[in-house]
């Protein structure tokens, strides 16, 4: 580590605690539908929507009906992603003449984009057309953002409730996010993008004389507006495939730096939302403190370990799989940055990067995806893990647990720790039944440890939805793509409909006063509490898992034997 | 069924504004702004395109830089890299074969480490600026020009961090080769 690593980190740091309440406090007016600077110019979007949806945006919701509509909205969002991708061959905007997707292929990536997973198993420049990457992908990277924020603040309606048995709107929350948060946003940021080298063009690939005579074809498209809303909603899916490794993807370190940054921002954000709805703004902040001391925790160790001698290779600090503009540093805290949060968009390969920071990487999503976590999810998941510690803190001094002034009892547990244990199921399963059957292991890439990670990574990656991979597997097979679909489609809807179930049960209690035994839950101890049980739960569940792969792949290593 | 029919007015309606309008109006706006840079970074000369500033070639000829390896030989059909994990032993192999020639060409000196293994896009248009004064000396011999003069390009055309601070030190190869080209001449390309 240089000085001028530490120093952009200090600076990325830095600004993440800066922006935090700027953006919070904006989101938490937005959601409340108070006066602010955007109501004026885009208010006619708002009302546009409504009025055509023909929805009664002003009626707040029970946790029965907004699971509903949601539901209906994602399953109707999958059927339109599918459908454009069997018929984009039919369709304009088509240069490259890509035809049809396969049924299976266009299922996963279904399913992928609306679950703001954007795990691909194409090769975008291969595979889209620009008319699919606009209105299929581009749409849902929008939406299934603004679906997590909205559960989000839902979830938080209904922990500050006093006993109305309702937490908002579901069409009200999607529309407001969509349009004064995540459009503003990112045309700004597009248009900031370009300025770097991002494409944003209808045009044909470009055929190419190169300087010694060969011949290339470069790939273009409307990259820009897509890349803007990939980070800014922690979604991911690379306009090209080689993701925020691409030059036309992610061109300068000033690039990549604001992309770091814009898939932080609103998951941190949230925090000071959090707080500011529950009238809670110290307990927003003890969250923010837990999940800033897990990520910069997880992203000292992996800069540790890459900056490791390779016994096998003879080399330190290795640039396999990474670009010069980033070097050693920024490829590291990318890929931290990118798992903690459900992001997943990558600027160096996570195959090739050290074994442990690749276990780290994993590591981040197994935890379920709260260091910051993706848009909304990061906090939902987070408050799975608050009440798990507000109920064990309970059960151990005899009293029943409260959590902000409502008693937390059987009910609300049962969803949390169904809402807990759903993702890691699917991660261990997944990986299990792939690890011994044909169709799992004929798409490694890497043989040893490294190939088990490989399946481990993916499963980890699909439930999370985070969408990262090491990317040797070749995922684009029947078995992969509807394993990992059904893996989404749990990772996403069975942490979603029971916090918004347990939301609803809180959202009917009335609020009781603070006595002498509450559990105070904004205090630096409760914090402690906190890291320690997203700790125990990660690692019990986890710790055998990673042992078969990255760990055994760093004793190897540092011994120097290769396979 | 009503949600059913909100949902589904309520997404055609957001397919047509996000899906486009939105992209229709940064296009829009990046021709109106930045036009080059939003259709690609060309570089053209007489008429023909020669490349894209942010997108690797290959080179091999003894007159030009070399760049990092790339795993999809820099046809980015699709980009990538080669996924490797980091004790497979045909990693191992492939660093071996490339120190080789890197020595065989530059002397028996170290190697800079990014010279060795493939980049994560396969078409990584730049390199450290130490593994370009690596490969001065090669340049000049078959260029047939002194040194300082190849110097002098390399010095001029690499960049430092960014604002002062981000990312690393870089320097262009298509912009590099290019300048050799137009200061020496292109001489028989082979």
């Amino acid at each position: 580590m240089t000085v001028f690593d530490w120093a952009q980190l200090i600076l990325f740091l830095g600004l993440l605690v800066a922006a935090t309440p700027l953006m919070g406090s904006f989101i938490a007016k937005v959601m409340a539908g108070e006066k602010h600077l955007l109501l004026r110019p885009l208010g006619f979007l708002e009302r546009l929507s409504y009025r055509l949806g023909g929805v009664d945006a002003a009626t707040s919701m029970t946790a029965r009906q907004y699971v509903t509509s949601l539901m209906v909205f994602n399953l109707l969002g999958i059927a339109f992603v599918f459908a454009l991708q069997l018929l984009q061959g039919l369709l304009p905007l088509n240069p490259q003449g890509l035809g049809a997707v396969s049924w299976h292929s266009a299922l996963n990536t279904a399913v992928s984009f609306v679950t703001n997973t954007n795990w691909q198993g194409y090769a975008g420049e291969t595979t889209m057309s620009y008319l699919t990457q606009m209105t299929a992908l581009t749409v849902q990277n929008f939406l299934s953002a603004a679906v997590g924020i909205a559960v989000a603040v839902a979830v938080a309606r209904g922990i500050a409730a006093r006993s109305t048995g309702t937490i908002g709107n579901f069409w009200a929350d999607l529309v407001r996010v969509t349009v004064y948060i995540l459009l503003p946003c990112s045309v700004l940021y597009a248009l900031f993008l370009i300025g770097q080298g991002v494409v944003q063009n209808f045009s044909a690939y470009v055929q190419v004389a190169t300087l010694e005579g060969g011949s290339q074809l470069i790939p273009m498209g409307p990259a820009a507006s897509q890349v803007s809303i990939k980070m800014l909603g922690t979604n991911g899916g690379g306009f090209f495939n080689a993701n925020s490794a691409f030059p036309f993807e992610n061109p300068t370190p000033l690039s990549n730096f604001i992309q770091m940054f814009s898939i932080l921002l609103i998951p941190a954000a949230l925090t000071y939302t959090y707080g500011t709805i529950t009238r809670a703004r110290r307990h927003g902040w003890v969250l923010f403190g837990v999940m800033m001391s897990l990520f910069v925790s997880m992203t000292l160790l992996s800069l540790w370990s890459e900056f490791t001698p390779n016994g096998v290779m003879g080399l330190t600090g290795m640039m396999e799989g990474k670009e010069t503009r980033f070097g050693v540093f920024n490829s590291v805290l990318f890929s931290n940055v990118t798992t903690s949060a459900s992001c997943g968009a990558i600027n160096a390969l996570h195959s090739s990067l050290s074994p442990l920071s690749g276990g780290i990487a994993m590591l981040n999503m197994m935890l379920g995806e709260i260091v910051f976590g993706g848009v909304g999810a990061g906090l939902y998941g987070m408050l799975l893990f608050v009440l798990l510690t507000v109920f064990i803190a309970g059960l151990m001094v005899g009293r029943t647990p409260e959590y902000l002034g409502k008693k937390v009892e059987s009910r609300e547990m049962t969803m949390v720790i169904l809402a807990v244990l759903a993702p890691c199921a699917c991660i261990l399963a997944g990986t299990a039944i792939s690890a011994v059957v044909e169709g799992g292991l004929s798409s490694l890439a890497n043989t040893g440890p490294h190939g088990f990670s490989e399946i481990l990574y993916a499963f980890t990656s699909a439930a999370a939805n985070n969408g990262s991979a090491f990317a040797g597997l070749n995922a684009n097979t029947p078995y992969y793509n509807l394993m990992l679909a059904v893996a989404m489609f749990i990772g996403r809807f069975a942490v979603i409909v029971p916090i918004l179930l347990a939301a609803g049960s809180l959202a009917v209690k009335p609020p009781a006063p603070p006595s002498a035994g509450t559990f105070e839950t904004d205090s630096a101890f409760f914090g402690g509490l906190l890291i320690a049980v997203i700790l125990i739960v990660g690692a019990l569940t986890f710790i055998p898992a990673l042992s078969l792969g990255p760990i055994v792949e760093h004793m190897m290593m540092i011994r120097g034997q290769s396979l | 069924m009503k949600t059913f029919l909100s949902s589904l007015r309520l997404m055609i309606l957001m397919t047509l504004v996000l899906g486009l309008g939105y992209p229709l109006l940064v296009a829009g706006l990046g021709w109106a702004v930045f036009p080059a840079k939003a259709g690609g970074s060309l570089i053209q000369e007489q008429g023909q395109t020669r490349g894209s500033e942010l997108i690797g070639q290959k080179f091999e000829s003894e007159r030009y830089f070399w760049g990092r390896p790339s795993g999809i030989d820099f046809n980015p059909q699709p980009s990538g890299g080669t996924n490797l994990g980091p004790i497979n032993p045909n990693l191992k192999k492939q660093i071996q074969e490339r120190e080789a020639k890197m020595k065989a060409a530059h002397g028996p000196g170290a190697v800079p480490g990014e010279l060795l293994v493939a980049s994560a896009s396969g078409v990584d248009p730049e390199i450290s600026p130490e593994g370009a004064r690596y490969q001065i000396k090669r340049v000049a011999q078959a260029r047939g020009v002194s040194e300082e003069r190849v110097h002098q390009l390399v010095d001029q055309l690499s960049q430092g961090r960014q604002l002062g601070l981000l990312g690393e030190e870089r320097i262009n190869l298509l912009r590099l080769n290019s300048a050799l080209d137009r200061e020496f001449g292109k001489g028989s390309t082979p």
